[in-house]
């Protein structure tokens, strides 16, 4: 089948890439570019371990066709940190241990950082229902809470 | 435990593959990748349950891109006749269990596996298999398992001199229940059932198998145990253990789920046959219809007490669903039912029941909480009706040390009662219900055997002066920070100079399963171990640098001293200068260790759940949840509340939402995350966790077990605050809406 | 294999041109969020997929001048929630788009992907189903009109003609003192299709209700329209009596099946359960 030139920007920097049409977002992130950071926990949209941005809006990768990356920007796991300096949120979830096993950690942080993009100061409701769509079958989401509430008290206090 | 200064046990300190895990740096098992790497994938059977009388792979070999095809002509077969256990598995069910031989047990059983150059040509291909199947009458549940025109999926298997379903029993006895029974002033009984449920890690099963010309096997995969991958897919392909190195990548949540192996067996004779790395991943509806849950279960249990409380005798009838393979975890459920209580009588007698169902896998405590969801549901009905706190209830019988367990053993040091007192004094037993919304308040305990074995590690001192911990566990939930924080607790230096490191078989000695809440207290044991090796050397160096006997030097806060003045006047050495210095005498610094472990003993938590429940459409929402639990010692406090935490939550979903549902055809209707209903971050409150630090005078730093005793109490705790909410004893979970409402329109009914 | 083509046509013409020439081998790609997972299942292996994405009209919303609405057909529910003005005016209908799935879902899944998937438990339809709104379609024979009400055909079904395109949504202008809400039963919290599903849409004139829409999800092969329970709302104070008789007219439209989201005789009564409280809110807005 006739793959399709796809030309886009990820992390910030141009990309190129052939792809099947009917092939996802997630496969071509983690088959072709090598960027495994965003996981495959379902491929249905209902775990939330491949999440990306996409021109900022938070989506599941695998319910995204690659082709459809045509002229946007995606943002993954591997672009959270800048260089060595850890994102506040990744920082956050190694200092409180939010996370166990880790497969869904890229994931919640990707989430997490849209959510304090749109909401510096969520309430913990808030937070969990943002965060619903990210399963962690690990810490029962206590820690991964907490860690992303003290991130926004902290992010607020170093903006003021 | 004195000689510990505490800087770094008990610190919740940074873990060592934490940054790879929140860059997306980790390599999980779908992560790797090899030059040349093609993809496998399984033909599973439609059927629940058929006789395979053919199968013709020819058209999917001459498909274009086909690589190679392997079915189980290619896998060793084990005969039902000879037992052959490995672990917790017999290799007679992994055979079958990796695909299928004489017949399909399940709807998704494994029949063949192709690999070509693209997962879309794999699929194709197996679409091209041709197999000829007897389509047979499928038993799905236990009573359908049981009854006298069940289906026999085993032709072979015999229970009382009759073909049966039933695999085997286990049994436990204590005193004499009929005795108890009729000393007793009160008896309550019932018939409770559990469903089976899914470990539900996110991670689905993946890996990736190189072959060499030679025949040397690499392979990397989501695993709890190396060593067990390599074990068992060298007997399931007959290559030696030599020629196989399993390399275990980071793994993406286990529960037990991952004791056994899928894949690698496949992927091996697959990479071998077709000299290409290839690469094996589940999809989640593959995960849900084919790998293994927890045993779904009924029970009968009975308890009898004095009005003073005192328990006389309990008795526990349980039959647990295996799947379409032997092997229920019939043992935690006889075993850990009746663990917390010190009793004259007891007896549990348990039931195997093979169904057409995918072979049930571990699962967190694997048994026990259904052992103990009716006899802590019965507790709860006791307490009530001689008018006492439930809390009361149990520690009126609460085992301690010394009490001669129902399963055997007699107890050492642990803190049981500790627990029930912490419960009873905390604010949140205390803590006002609003009875207008239907709130309640249920408590439970429970108990896991916790579990030793064998472990490997090694400690090298590294040039500069460093530390590079090896071991032989899978680290699923922040184990390598607890090693790091005992080895620097032991040399004295900073937590991090020290280095951990998972080996995989070629280069650690062998270890066994990340399971059974072994893998901080064995670990840690041989990482103790090698580490006191490794001060003995580096105060042997120092007394030969100083021309002393090394019994006059000493090691503290990360150098070598002389014991006191008599042993002479010299300036401290520390590690790195040590380290430097090492070929001086005798050479590189580092030690290793491998044990069997023991001394691992029992652990016992309990558990305070508060819900609100919506009676017009039955919804039950847990508002407030508490984990006390005896620790023993807690490393790393924050990992061992996660454990606290997870458990607990998993218990929520399990009492809540969580099962399969069947269609006619005995297929799973419900294989996604969509439908199977685990909780998500909106369900759910905190989870407030109380650690009870008793220490294990078995372990050099008191470890005990902390990751399933969490999982236990909680279903009948949460069923109890239903209870308590509703005023309807439910008995089957799980206490979905529907289920909830038409309890509560039965009551009214009655009530009219 | 099935090859499969993909085409992000910048123009309406050219979608509808191409979907309408691929004879029924093609579908529409709006949100993605039910077509990628069919696609995975296997359930569908469509030979063109057509991304109307990247048409103006089709990811645009616009208010009229009398007031009303016209919303694309491929707006996501999250670009949807940040316009000024559609969720204070239609509050109902943009929780039952925004109910869709998880956040991220909500990034992408649109009203119009939601109404072709077909799917009785679509829980946006009954908010747009009580709105009144109307569909423009455009296909190989031009554009129309039509209720939302009367596009689901049944499970997986509408009443599109092949090659019609859904393009957008037409809100009418809002009398003063109108609400809506929606409410559907789930037995978690969030991530379940609805069990039932309930939009309700009302104007009051001081206490007394002058005009009432009630649309129920997943208790029927369609989302369903429920005069009777207007009926016995519409020209009531909203008083206990009307209520229990809006609620009864639910239960009684609902021809549900079991499944494995839930029994007829739950959803039955559920349905009751849900106009009660989906019709508080609505009435509560509807007063503010």
């Amino acid at each position: 089948m006739a793959k399709i030139h796809v030309t886009t920007t990820i992390n910030g920097e141009p990309e190129e890439f052939l792809c099947d049409p009917a092939e996802t977002m997630l496969d071509v992130l983690r088959n072709r570019l090598g960027l495994t950071g965003a996981k495959e926990g379902c491929a249905t949209g209902d775990c939330g371990a491949c999440s990306i941005t996409l021109d900022g809006t938070l989506v599941c990768s695998c319910l995204m066709l690659a082709a459809e990356a045509e002229g946007h920007e995606i943002g993954t796991i591997e672009g959270m940190a800048d260089g060595d300096h850890l994102h506040p949120l990744q920082q956050k979830f190694l200092e409180m241990a939010a996370l166990q096993c880790g497969i869904c950690t890229p994931g919640f942080l990707i989430a997490a950082k849209a959510l304090l993009e749109e909401n510096p100061d969520p309430t913990e409701t808030e937070v969990r229902f943002w965060l619903a769509g990210n399963l962690c079958r690990c810490t029962g989401y206590d820690k991964i809470i907490r860690a992303v509430m003290d991130t926004a008290a902290e992010m607020r206090e170093a903006a003021q | 435990m004195n000689e510990m200064s505490n800087k770094w046990i008990g610190k919740r300190t940074i873990r060592p593959d934490g940054v790879d895990k929140v860059t997306g740096r980790a390599a999980f098992a779908a992560d790797t990748t090899m030059p040349g790497m093609i993809w496998g994938k399984v033909l599973r059977s439609p059927h629940a349950h058929a006789i395979i009388k053919s199968i013709d792979t020819s058209k999917a070999e001459a498909l274009q891109g086909v690589k190679a095809v392997v079915t189980a002509a290619d896998i060793v077969d084990f005969p039902v006749d000879t037992p052959y256990p490995l672990g917790i598995q017999d290799m007679r069910w992994m055979c079958r269990n990796v695909m299928a031989r004489e017949r399909a047990l399940w709807h998704g059983h494994a029949i063949a596996a192709v690999a070509a150059m693209s997962e879309a040509i794999a699929e194709e291909a197996c679409a091209l298999i041709e197999v000829e199947y007897e389509v047979l009458p499928h038993a799905i549940e236990i009573d359908d398992a049981l009854a006298d025109d069940a289906p026999i999926l085993h032709p072979w298997m015999e229970f009382n001199g009759k073909p049966s379903n039933i695999a085997g029993t286990l049994e436990h006895t204590k005193g004499d229940v009929e005795a108890g029974f009729a000393e007793a002033d009160v008896i309550v009984e019932g018939e409770f059932t559990t469903r089976p449920v899914h470990q539900g890690y996110i991670e689905p099963h993946a890996c990736l198998v190189s072959t060499a010309a030679d025949g040397k096997m690499t392979i990397w995969s989501s695993s709890q145990g190396q060593f067990m991958v390599r074990a068992m897919t060298s007997l399931l392909t007959g290559i030696p253990q030599s020629d196989i190195r399993a390399i275990p990548a980071e793994i993406g949540g286990g529960f037990g789920g991952k004791t056994i192996i899928y894949l690698e067996p496949l992927a091996a004779v697959l990479s071998k046959k077709s000299g290409r790395p290839v690469k094996m991943a589940m999809t989640r509806e593959e995960v849900m219809r084919a790998s293994g849950p927890t045993s779904g279960s009924k029970s009968k249990i009975k308890i009898g007490a004095k009005k003073d409380g005192s328990i006389t005798a309990i008795e526990g009838l349980y039959w647990l669903q295996a799947g379409g393979l032997p092997g229920a975890p019939v043992r935690g459920a006889v075993g850990c039912a009746l663990a917390p209580y010190d009793i004259p009588n007891g007896h549990t007698f348990g039931y195997d029941v093979v169904c057409n169902r995918s072979k049930v896998a571990a699962y967190r405590a694997p048994g026990a909480p259904i052992g103990a969801f009716g006899v802590e549901c019965l507790l709860d009905e006791l307490a009530e009706k001689l008018e006492m706190d439930p809390l009361d209830l149990r520690l009126k019988n609460a085992a301690q040390e010394g009490t001669k367990a129902v399963h055997g053993p007699t107890y050492p040091l642990m803190g049981y009662v500790e627990s029930l007192e912490a419960a009873k004094a905390h604010d949140h037993y205390k803590a006002p219900l609003d009875r207008t919304k239907f709130q309640g308040r249920g408590v439970a305990s429970g108990f896991w055997f916790n579990a030793g074995g064998e472990s490997s590690a090694q400690v090298n001192i590294t040039e500069d002066g460093n530390v590079v911990v090896t071991t032989g566990h899978p680290d699923i939930g922040g184990s390598r920070a607890g090693i790091a924080n005992i080895c620097a607790e032991l040399l004295g230096i900073d937590y991090n100079r020290v280095s951990v490191l998972i080996g995989d078989t070629a280069t650690i000695g062998f270890s066994n399963l990340t399971g059974g809440s072994r893998v901080l207290f064995a670990s840690s044991m041989v990482v103790t171990e090698s580490t006191r090796k490794v001060i003995r050397t580096l105060c042997e160096l120092a007394a030969k640098i100083w021309d002393i006997d090394p019994d006059a030097v000493i090691w503290e806060d990360g150098e070598a001293r002389p014991a006191g003045d008599n042993a002479g006047q010299f300036d401290p050495l520390s590690l790195e200068e040590l380290a430097s210095r090492a070929n001086e005498s005798g050479g590189p610094i580092g030690a290793g260790t491998q044990l069997n472990t023991t001394g691992a003993e029992g652990g016992f938590g309990t558990h305070i759940c508060d819900v609100e429940v919506d009676t017009e459409l039955g919804i039950v929402r847990v508002l407030r949840y508490t984990v006390l639990m005896d620790v023993g010692r807690a490393i790393h406090p924050a990992y061992v509340e996660g454990q606290m935490q997870g458990g607990a939550v998993q218990a929520i979903g399990w009492a809540l939402n969580e099962e399969y549902v069947y269609d006619k055809d005995g297929k799973v209707d419900n294989p996604s995350f969509l439908d199977y209903r685990m909780p998500v971050a909106s369900d759910l409150p905190m989870i407030d966790t109380y650690i009870i630090e008793i220490p294990n005078p078995k372990h050099p730093q008191g470890v005990r077990g902390v990751g399933e005793v969490p999982l236990v109490p909680g279903l009948s705790a949460v069923r109890n605050a239903v209870y308590d909410a509703l005023g309807i004893r439910f008995n089957d979970l799980p206490l979905s809406p529907p289920r909830v409402l038409a309890a509560m329109g039965e009551m009214k009914q009655a009530a009219e | 294999m099935t090859d499969t083509q993909y085409l992000a046509p910048a123009t309406l013409d050219e979608a509808v041109s191409a979907f309408a020439s691929a004879n029924g081998a093609a579908r529409i790609l709006a949100g993605g969020t039910d077509l990628l997972v069919q696609m995975q299942a296997g359930v569908v292996k469509p030979g063109l997929i057509v991304d109307v994405k990247k048409i103006g009209e089709l990811t645009s919303v616009e208010e009229t001048a009398d007031g009303g609405f016209i919303v694309g057909a491929a707006v996501s529910g999250a670009k949807l929630e940040k316009h000024p003005n559609f969720g204070r005016v239609w509050p109902g209908a943009l929780e039952g788009l925004n109910l869709i799935g998880s956040t991220q879902v909500q990034g992408r899944a649109s009203f119009g992907g939601n109404l072709c998937n077909g799917s009785p438990a679509a829980d946006s339809v009954p908010g747009l189903v009580a709105a009144g709104a109307v569909a423009t379609i455009q296909g190989p024979n031009g554009r129309r009109e039509m209720p939302v009400e009367d596009i689901p055909a049944g499970p997986g079904k509408t009443n599109l003609a092949p090659g019609e395109i859904v393009v957008s949504f037409t809100f009418p202008p809002r009398p003063a003192h109108s609400g809506d809400a929606y409410l559907r039963m789930i037995p978690r919290t969030e991530m379940d299709i609805a069990v039932v599903g309930c939009g309700v849409n009302l104007t009051m004139d001081g206490n007394t209700c002058t005009a009432a829409r009630v649309a129920l999800g997943a208790v029927a092969p369609t989302v369903r329209r429920v005069p009777d329970a207007e009926a016995a709302l519409i020209g009531s104070t909203l008083d206990d009596a009307a209520i229990e008789a809006a609620a009864a007219a639910c239960c009684a439209a609902c021809s549900p099946i079991n499944d494995k989201r839930g029994t007829i005789a739950y959803r039955t009564q559920v349905a009751g359960v849900l106009l009660k409280r989906t019709t508080a809110i609505a009435a509560e807005r509807a007063k503010a």
